[in-house]
């Protein structure tokens, strides 16, 4: 199955990546040979087997509800490119 | 034309969790922004989701609290999109099994009769953070303290024909999630919110029309406008010849005015897939049982006790047992008080109007159910009117103390001492000789009028302190000598 690049720049607006043309045509490519192999997979006969949610064959461990960690926002506060009055900034956003 | 309108609602219910679903971060509200968000909140490279055994347990008893199907397996999603409030650049959340599955929720109508409201199901999910578009120097702030935080979102179908219909679907849910004791039910706090899917169509016609989502509504009274606008722009549109186009749109309360938010073919591919982050959840039988079995009160049944227990008519069962706040606050006032009738009429009207017009919660109110325990029993032993006690829980309301220090203080005693009250009476009747004539040639009907006649001018002279029973007695003796 081919992807076309309408289709490849579509992704890239979904999740705000700016690739040039050529990019584009690349990725193109590449993609396309990776779906080529999801093709072959899907040639397998599956009807009657249930999709699985996780390769592995084990359940979900939960925890207990309590408060376990501590406010390390100077921390992580270190490494964002700008803040303010504790707040994370970043490019104007409003719809 | 005739019209009808479709509505279906889908409700995001914060769960009363103390830690996140996949963090041990807290999720107290009104934390300083981003002390709450952890490393897992924040999607750092290496950290991995483990989930919250509470928040799964708040929605297994929403489930068994509406008899819908609990599925003992359920996986967890990742809902792709883009925003700065969202740092993993997916929501984690249930889309081909979710934990609830379908289920009923009764709601009463205006005119006495009820109606089911069919739930196609409810899952878990996480909150995303919150953007702040004050001007940051031509960027916007982000907290991600909400990040994480446990939802259940519950889907409606589209059973509603009114707003009316849907403000009732809304409240009862309010009811259910909040006596569960799954959620504080905090509106003004976010804690629940709604999207408003509306359609119309010709009265008749079977298919639905094509439907917008008004989002993220967060009370009641929004609720109500946003759809008398929707429906009301919607007809318009069709009836000047142009059709309703799938969208989402935003109403904003301030101005009263909604408007497109983006249109769902262009932007919303969401790219679902299984979190591989997070295996399927397996619920036992054993868990189930033991949440069935402690599930505490619900609303219909409480309202069906207080109508038994406490003679309520179906109005008043009906609103005191709406939220668990409020049935809790007014058991209290009955014990404290032993009167059921007086403390439900305080707490349905006086009280609960006060709370509306402050826009505040019975949780926050400045006046505790002890409080109005107190100022109940003084009208009932007669130190003060029903008049003199709106006076009374005025003063309360601003914290100037409880109902002794304040009858005290003020000196609003009621005035029961007989010789004063005569004398007074006396006073009136010697200015009033013509309508004493009248009193005494009218007949039962007219005397009654006329004796109410005479009680203005006695509590203008005893400042509205004057026992009425006491002043009527009097009245009544001396005129009939």
């Amino acid at each position: 199955m081919a992807i076309d690049k309408a289709e490849i720049e579509k992704i890239a607006i979904l999740s705000r990546l700016k690739i040039s043309d050529q990019e584009a045509s690349e990725l193109s490519d590449r993609l396309g040979d990776i779906l080529a192999m999801v093709d072959t997979m899907q040639a397998v006969d599956t009807s009657g087997i249930e999709p699985m949610a996780n390769p592995l064959d084990a359940s979900q461990r939960l925890r207990a509800d309590t408060v376990t960690e501590t406010d390390q926002r100077e921390r992580f506060q270190q490494i964002a490119p700008a803040t303010e009055d504790g707040l994370y900034l970043v490019p104007k956003v409003i719809e | 034309m005739q019209w009808e309108t479709v509505i279906g609602l889908e409700v995001h219910v914060q769960l009363a969790t103390k830690s996140k679903i996949f963090s041990g971060a807290s999720t107290t509200f009104g934390a300083a922004p981003n002390t709450q968000a952890c490393a897992i909140d924040l999607a750092m490279p290496g950290t991995l989701p483990v989930v919250n055994e509470q928040a799964l347990r708040y929605a297994i008893m929403f489930g068994l609290a509406i008899n819908a199907e609990i599925n003992q397996r359920s996986v967890f999603d990742r809902k792709n999109y883009f925003y700065p409030d969202l740092p993993k650049g997916y929501q984690t959340t249930q889309l081909d099994h979710p934990i609830v599955g379908p289920g009923v929720v009764e709601i009463p109508l205006s005119d006495g009769s009820h109606k089911s409201v069919r739930i196609h199901h409810a899952h878990l999910e996480e909150d995303a953070g919150k953007s702040l578009h004050d001007d940051f120097h031509g960027m916007s702030g982000i907290d991600l303290n909400r990040a994480g935080t446990p939802l259940i979102e519950i889907v409606s179908e589209p059973d509603m024909r009114n707003a009316e219909e849907a403000i009732a679907f809304a409240k009862k849910l309010h009811a259910i999630v909040t006596s569960l004791g799954i959620s504080d039910g905090e509106m003004a706090q976010g804690s629940m919110r709604f999207d408003v899917n509306v359609s119309v169509r010709p009265k008749g016609q079977n298919e639905y029309g094509t439907r917008t989502e008004t989002k993220n509504l967060n009370s009641f009274r929004f609720m109500e406008k946003a759809i008398a606008l929707e429906v009301a722009r919607q007809i318009d549109l069709i009836e000047d010849g142009g059709s309703v186009k799938q969208e989402t749109r935003l109403y904003n309360g301030d101005t009263g005015e909604a408007r497109s938010m983006r249109s769902k073919e262009e932007a919303n591919d969401y790219r679902y897939f299984p979190c591989p982050d997070l295996l399927p959840v397996e619920i036992d039988d054993a868990v189930i049982q033991e949440l069935r079995d402690n599930l505490p009160e619900l609303p219909d049944a409480k309202a069906a006790r207080f109508i038994a227990r406490y003679g309520l008519s179906d109005y008043d069962a009906e609103l005191l047992s709406s939220d668990r706040a409020t049935a809790e606050y007014y058991e209290t006032v009955v014990k404290a008080c032993d009167d059921s009738k007086l403390a439900a009429n305080w707490v349905s009207g006086e009280l609960s109007a006060r709370l509306n017009a402050d826009e505040t919660s019975i949780a926050h109110s400045p006046v505790t159910a002890p409080q109005l325990a107190g100022l109940i029993v003084r009208i009932k032993d007669n130190t003060i009117s029903g008049k003199i006690a709106k006076q009374v829980f005025e003063a309360m309301w601003n914290r100037e103390g409880d109902a002794d220090t304040i009858i005290e203080s003020k000196g609003l005693k009621q005035m029961s001492d007989s010789g004063e009250l005569e004398a007074i009476v006396d006073q009136v009747l010697a200015d009033n000789p013509d309508v004493v004539e009248q009193y005494r040639a009218a007949d039962d009907k007219k005397r009654k009028k006329l004796l109410g006649g005479f009680m203005g001018p006695i509590m203008k002279a005893t400042k509205g302190q004057a026992n009425p029973g006491m002043v009527n007695q009097i009245l009544v003796k001396k005129l009939n000598t």
